[in-house]
């Protein structure tokens, strides 16, 4: 069994911050590996210790096989934790670092693999019995093929790349006559982005909530820690995600809690991990979609309900313990939401915006969590993404986890970049949001109706 | 004859050029995809005109304020 005494943080900005405090927690030493735009980074600060990995682009820093892995050999790291984007999900990099002696804190790199390949995820969907939405069933070959798919579970359809998922690679066709040009485009698109141009179809529902189910396991056996709505969207990226989920019946949630174990069993799953499901609302039926492989940004919330350190368990279950837990034993309290505060404009569109927080003050209070990396003074690189803050929130019920929400967001202050904060302090107004009928195009296509920058959601 | 500088509002880099010097271009098509926080931003001329001037190549990083292009009308 291998034991983890340092490990080193191959990802940077908040989600750093959060594998440092689990590890800390655990009693573990911590190395930071940081690109040359983050050398004034929370993330750094916090560690034990930190390594430089590389410029600021991405390619040359944390997406850099070799400068990672050197960094965290060099550092006397005996494991490396991947965060979430980046490598979280590359079969190749979690190879390189076993073969390193390394311990990868993540999944088998041969079931990173498998369900990185969306159209063989939704193959062993079929096969354990969970319902997929119609469409192929193997990646599709001709246009003839596929025309004569989406004619038999009717327009309109989305074309995905198999190696796509998380809304990238994605195009919906709402007639034959686009059908042909959106699968070779797509293909193209596919083949550029993701180094593999297969495609397959599948019948586009609407209006759907996105629910998804967060699962551990330990490689022999497989527990879910229920699951989060995360159906406020735009460019198919989440704000909001929340848990439970206002529209799950018990029975409809005991099917979906059911099945997400059942295709995470199906591959021996260790690590954690979310099955992702489009659920019709109205009908009470719910599909596959895809698995991530990953901790999710969205995990605080899971930890909220089940009071778990789902971070500290991965690097348990990665040091080799057994699964600490029984389903019996993981229970669920209260209502806990979580919105994105992301340097983006609401206004136009929600195009992000590099800065400097001239000016950074985060609420707390009752019920109140911020994972974060942000502080007064700190600049937000151009280079990543545009998350400045995850604020999460715990009430009794949902009511009160939204009076909180709303609490909190009053208090949040971020000056010097746009945010989203005033987006979610009217989200938390709307009617709709509070009865909770929404679906995942509700932003743009309600909020948004009518706007300039509607096009840009 | 107006001659009008495309100014980056955002800092990020050059993904993709569209256009060449001496292209007619329209208005409110996009010319250049910058790159920041992981989206594409298209960069357009409020009016159509002819490319004279492109200051920029694929892969330059550019800060807020940035000249990216020259727009004749």
């Amino acid at each position: 069994m291998p034991t983890i005494n340092t490990v080193f943080i191959a990802n940077r900005g908040e989600i750093a911050v959060r594998i440092n405090r689990a590890c800390r927690d655990l009693g573990i030493r911590t190395v930071q590996g940081y690109s040359q735009a983050d050398a004034d980074s929370l993330a750094v600060r916090l560690a034990d210790e930190a390594v430089c990995i590389g410029a600021a682009a991405a390619k040359q820093s944390y997406l850099n096989h070799a400068a990672l892995i050197a960094g965290a050999k060099a550092s006397g790291a005996d494991a490396i934790h991947p965060g979430y984007g980046f490598l979280s999900e590359n079969a190749e990099f979690a190879e390189q670092c076993e073969a390193a002696g390394l311990v990868y804190i993540g999944s088998q790199p041969s079931v990173i693999r498998l369900m990185g390949d969306k159209a063989a995820a939704r193959k062993l969907a079929i096969e354990s019995g969970v319902p997929v939405s119609q469409g192929s069933k193997e990646p599709v070959s001709t246009p003839e093929e596929a025309a004569e798919i989406a004619n038999r579970v009717g327009y309109p359809v989305l074309v995905k790349a198999s190696a796509g998922g998380g809304g990238r690679g994605m195009r919906v066709v709402s007639s034959e006559g686009d059908l042909r040009e959106s699968l070779e485009r797509a293909s193209m698109e596919a083949a550029a982005a993701f180094g593999n141009g297969a495609v397959y179809i599948e019948k586009y529902l609407h209006p759907v909530r996105h629910i998804e189910v967060q699962v551990l396991g330990d490689g022999k056996r497989v527990v879910h820690v229920g699951e989060r709505d995360c159906t406020i969207q735009r460019r198919h990226q989440k704000l909001v995600e929340e848990g439970p989920s206002p529209a799950l019946t018990p029975a409809l949630r005991g099917r979906i809690t059911e099945s997400a174990v059942a295709i995470a069993s199906k591959v021996g799953y260790r690590s954690a991990g979310t099955v992702e499901y489009i659920v019709d609302a109205a009908r009470q039926e719910f599909y596959f979609i895809e698995m991530n492989t990953r901790i999710q940004v969205e995990h605080p919330v899971t930890e909220m309900l089940s009071g778990l350190d789902l971070v500290a368990l991965q690097i348990r279950i990665a040091a080799g313990e057994p699964l600490p837990l029984e389903q019996s034993q993981i229970a669920f309290s209260g209502h806990a939401i979580e919105c994105r505060i992301n340097a983006e404009d609401p206004e136009k569109g929600f195009l992000p915006r590099p800065g400097t927080l001239t000016e950074y003050s985060a609420p707390s209070g009752p019920g109140v969590r911020v994972d974060s990396h942000a502080f007064p003074g700190y600049v937000l690189p151009p280079h990543y993404d545009s998350l400045i803050a995850k604020l999460i929130v715990w009430g009794a019920n949902r009511e009160e986890a939204r009076a909180r929400m709303r609490r909190a967001l009053t208090e949040f202050r971020v000056e010097g970049v746009p945010t989203t904060l005033k987006f979610h302090q009217r989200l938390m107004t709307e009617p709709d949001f509070i009865s909770s009928d929404v679906h995942t195009r509700y932003v743009k296509e309600t909020m948004w109706a009518g706007h300039p920058a509607q096009h840009m959601l | 004859m107006a001659d009008t500088k495309i100014c980056s509002d955002i800092s990020g880099s050059i993904w993709k050029v569209l256009v060449n010097i001496g292209d007619k271009i329209e208005a409110e098509v996009p010319l250049v995809i910058l790159e920041s926080m992981k989206m594409e931003i298209p960069v357009v001329s409020s009016d159509p005109g002819v490319v004279v001037e492109i200051y920029v190549a694929v892969g330059d990083a550019v800060a807020e304020g940035d000249p990216i292009l020259l727009i004749r009308e």
